[in-house]
């Protein structure tokens, strides 16, 4: 009796999966039907939660449930390695016609062996796309899955878990917990999915049901750390949203915590982008022309960040034409607050000094290089942060027009920050300090320290950096009474 | 007064994190790939080590500037005695300024490799107190995942030429992947905006490395317990854009590279307009695009058989490629007597000219043109767009007849004009 014998011609054969990713039976049972001479044409194959039983009556009416048995004498299947390793893979796909397609590959193969490698045919183009997208969803899940660490404290689980929870679009949980153990040996971990889980315990891998979302933990700590470092490393001047998307589809977003910052970081780009288009338009400006019209503009001016935060613009103060100008940093907590410079516990040592030298605050012209106070929140406080040098340089803008109107013969710059304002570069307070520098404008430039750098000194180093502050304002006393004279 | 060091502890590590990646940005190699095969099966349980390396490298992440986060890519830190004026991180820059010890890198990569967020560590390090110093505490951090955590990952460590090569070698040891920026492509270049370093010793770094890796990997094949030396090997990164180098300057470069150092990679960074920027520095970047081309022609060299003079055959006068089509292109058309190919007849090589057939189409056409003779429709299955090809082919039913002569051919093959950087200053 051959094989053939045991066929009911024009018969339907309809094989159940026990499970979607289960390509051994597959391979079993095709290979029987192989054997059987089943064309391609007359095998069902139903997979779990498929729509099995639609095929219960009419159409496949003459549907057989028991299988064909190949006889012994049946001629061996062929089927070369590369068409199993492709065809194990693309097994895992979703597509429910997956084994149907393979069993018709399977079928044409017996009679022309190398099918595969002739890549404009339909059947094996569309096998090598199932196993690519299996492939990727595979490297996907290797780089999306994100632990979040559990600490069980109960006697049995002492020491720390790894949950996480991710979504796969293929069956292709079970085909990869591989990776996981090699990587993660040590390691007790679990991947939850919603087609089932896997659990390892540093030793042996078990299966568990399927999951929810809500089974998972919701957050790790250190999920902050990871953000910091996902917005940090991102290049906000080379924006290619396109190459990001290509590469980590939106579908993955949701179980990534990282994901969430991203329109964040997307539309702070473009902000910045335009930002920068729009100083570049705002730099053709007029400037305005008198003192009282800077003081209005300042306060709406965001050239930089700085003018982006919670403060208020503080404008410089002294009559209109005054011989000296003196130049600080920026405004302090207590300058952004009463709204006027040196005000702060800088602006009283300076008044002491300045006195001490002989020189009238009331008859110099006061202000800073930034306009606004620059801060971060430590808690309730504002601390102090000194401004970029990018900073500085923006905000020349409007110390220039400072300058430009109140035409001081002599500068006073306080501090590096001050000192790169009116400069435009930075230098070194102690080589520049003790002599004057020649400006454009024929006005002469003196640099000391700031003030606040003798507030955080102690001691002997403050007695010394004092010594030298005084000398510097004492110089500045001299030549300001020569110049006047 | 707050001494630097309690300023520095009062810093969270969340914020030097902050500081210290946003300071490593501009490094471009994210690569994990290429390196030997581990993980950390066997052992008892709680006492072995953790992690894998499997050949493929994995991009664990991707931010909206397209590139792959695939290491936790940090500086140690960020305070440096040099001035290099493209860096953002020279002594004379403004920038907030922080230091991790090689303890707290080492924490950090493992907080990070557990819950499956990285490959592994890119690390690098501005140069505080002398090179020999810094160079350590690269090693030392190193050094702490290696040894105290067993930590199987993968490692890059930038290494600074001017260390001592005992040091360096040490790197190499742990680490998968060692490499020394050339930083710019021309010595003219380094020697204005790079005034503390030297082409020669930079080169010397890296000859030094070729040797140790090679006798690494000859020792492998004598005897079965030699320590690895960097198993996937040495790169190296050159800025773009920052001096007047031309395409062709850095296409040589390149090339001479490869060859003398057995390089596996060259990275190109288009110059980036770093926040606090160095006036001798032009203020206009170059195109994105530059650096996408230079790309293009190193593949061109790696992969597509090309040799360094041809692929400087496609610049223009001005020698500099064309940024509207891809260098593989503006070779073709330039020497149009190549084409048309018959893809039923030509060899390999020749295949492989053609623009728009990349390597796989090529594997495919052959393997498939020895069952059946290609038409056009072969051929468009197996590419993305056959349209370009047209011109440049001969099938069983298709012959461009003038096609490859007309004097507009450029027109009608070059993508349409796009505008590339609407967001771009």
């Amino acid at each position: 009796m051959t094989a053939m014998q045991d066929i009911a011609p024009r018969s339907f054969y309809c094989v159940q999966l026990p499970a979607s990713d289960d390509f051994d039976l597959w391979r079993e049972r095709a290979r029987a039907l192989v054997q059987c001479d089943v064309p391609p044409d007359r095998v069902v194959w139903i997979e779990p939660g498929a729509t099995g039983d639609l095929f219960g009556g009419g159409e496949f009416g003459g549907r057989e449930r028991r299988l064909p048995v190949p006889g012994d004498d049946a001629r061996p299947v062929r089927a070369s390695r590369a068409f199993l390793r492709l065809a194990k893979n693309a097994a895992l796909h979703s597509d429910p016609q997956r084994f149907a397609l393979l069993y018709r590959l399977l079928w044409h193969l017996q009679t022309n062996t190398r099918l595969l490698e002739d890549r404009t045919d339909p059947d094996v183009r569309r096998l090598e796309e199932l196993d690519k997208a299996v492939r990727r969803d595979s490297h996907k899940m290797h780089a999306f899955v994100r632990f979040r660490r559990v600490e069980h404290s109960d006697e049995e689980e002492a020491g720390e878990h790894y949950v996480a929870w991710f979504e796969p679009e293929h069956h292709i949980l079970r085909a990869n917990a591989g990776f996981f153990v090699r990587r993660f040996a040590q390691m007790n971990w679990s991947i939850l999915t919603p087609q089932g889980s896997l659990h390892w315990d540093g030793e042996s891998l078990a299966e568990g049901p399927p999951a929810q979302r809500g089974d998972a933990p919701s957050g790790d700590p250190a999920e902050d750390l990871w953000r910091t470092y996902y917005a940090s490393i991102f290049n906000p001047a080379r924006l290619k949203i396109g190459a990001m998307l290509k590469e980590m589809p939106k579908k993955y977003w949701k179980n990534m915590p990282e994901a969430a910052l991203i329109p964040e970081l997307v539309a702070g780009a473009q902000a910045c982008e335009a930002g920068m288009v729009e100083r570049g338009a705002m730099q053709e400006e007029e400037r305005p022309e008198t003192l009282e019209a800077i003081d209005r503009a300042i306060h709406a001016c965001q050239r930089c960040l700085i003018g982006a935060l919670d403060n208020r613009a503080v404008m410089g103060e002294g009559p209109q034409h005054a011989s000296l100008m003196i130049v600080g940093e920026q405004p302090g907590d207590q300058e952004d607050r009463q709204g006027r410079p040196f005000v702060g516990p800088a602006g009283q040592l300076l008044d002491v000094h300045l006195q001490r030298a002989g020189i009238e605050r009331e008859r110099a012209y006061v202000t800073n290089a930034v306009k606004h106070f620059k801060y971060v929140m430590r808690g309730k406080r504002r601390l102090h942060q000194s401004p970029a040098a990018k900073e500085i340089d923006t905000c020349r803008w409007w110390l220039e027009g400072e300058r430009e109107l109140v035409k001081p013969r002599m500068m006073l710059a306080l501090g590096a920050s001050a000192a790169r304002g009116l400069l435009g570069k930075t230098v070194s307070i102690s080589k520049a300090r003790g002599t004057p520098h020649r400006l454009d404008d024929g006005s002469e430039l003196w640099i000391t320290a700031h003030p606040s750098y003798l507030l955080r000194l102690e001691g002997e180093a403050r007695e010394a950096q004092e010594r030298l502050f005084e000398a510097d304002l004492a110089a500045v006393a001299r030549r300001l009474a020569e110049l006047e004279a | 007064m707050r001494t630097y060091k309690e300023h520095m502890s009062r810093l969270s590590t969340i914020e030097k994190l902050e500081i210290l990646a946003d300071a490593a940005k501009y490094d471009a190699s994210c690569a994990s790939s290429g390196t030997a095969k581990r993980n950390s099966l066997g052992g008892p349980k709680g006492r072995g080590g953790i992690g894998s390396t499997e050949g493929m490298g994995i991009c664990h992440a991707y931010a909206p500037d397209g590139r792959c986060i695939s290491l936790l890519k940090v500086l140690l830190t960020n305070h440096c005695v040099f001035d290099c004026h493209y860096c953002v991180n020279r002594k004379s820059s403004n920038v907030r300024r922080a230091r991790f010890t090689p303890q707290e890198v080492a924490d950090l990569t493992l907080a990070f490799y557990r819950r499956n967020y990285i490959e592994g560590l890119f690390l690098s390090s501005g140069i505080v107190r002398n090179s020999d110093h810094t160079m350590e505490q690269l090693v030392e951090a190193a050094r702490i995942l290696r040894e105290e955590h067993d930590f199987r990952g993968y490692i890059h460590l930038k290494t600074i030429p001017e260390a001592d090569p005992e040091i360096i070698h040490r790197a190499g040891l742990y680490a998968d992947r060692v490499s020394i920026n050339v930083e710019l492509p021309t010595e003219a270049g380094l020697t204005r905006l790079a005034p503390d370093k030297k082409a020669s010793t930079i080169e010397g770094a890296m000859g030094g490395m070729k040797l140790a890796i090679a006798e690494a990997r000859d020792a492998k094949k004598r005897f079965r317990y030699t320590p690895g030396f960097a198993p996937a090997g040495q790169s190296t990164q050159m800025i773009v854009g920052a001096d007047a180098a031309r395409d062709t300057d850095i296409i040589g470069k390149a090339s001479a590279l490869y060859n003398r150092f057995r390089l596996r990679r060259v990275y190109y960074s288009a110059f980036s307009p770093i926040p606090d920027a160095s006036a001798v520095l032009p203020l206009k970047r170059p195109p994105l695009m530059r650096e996408h081309r230079l790309y293009q022609s190193d593949w061109l060299m790696r992969f597509y058989g090309f040799a360094p003079g041809e692929v400087q055959q496609a610049a223009e006068a001005d020698g500099m490629l064309p940024l509207d089509i891809d260098p593989k292109l503006a070779w073709a058309l330039r020497f149009r007597e190549n084409f048309p190919v018959d893809v039923n007849r030509a060899p390999r090589e020749m295949l492989l000219r053609v623009p728009g057939l990349g390597t796989k189409a090529v594997k495919a056409m052959l393997a498939a043109r020895r069952y059946r003779t290609l038409r056009l429709d072969d051929v468009a299955k197996l590419t993305v767009s056959v349209a370009k090809l047209r011109p440049f082919i001969v099938t069983a039913d298709w012959r461009p007849t003038l096609l490859t002569d007309r004097a507009d051919l450029r027109g009608l093959v070059a993508p349409r004009q796009e505008q590339l950087e609407l967001f771009a200053p």
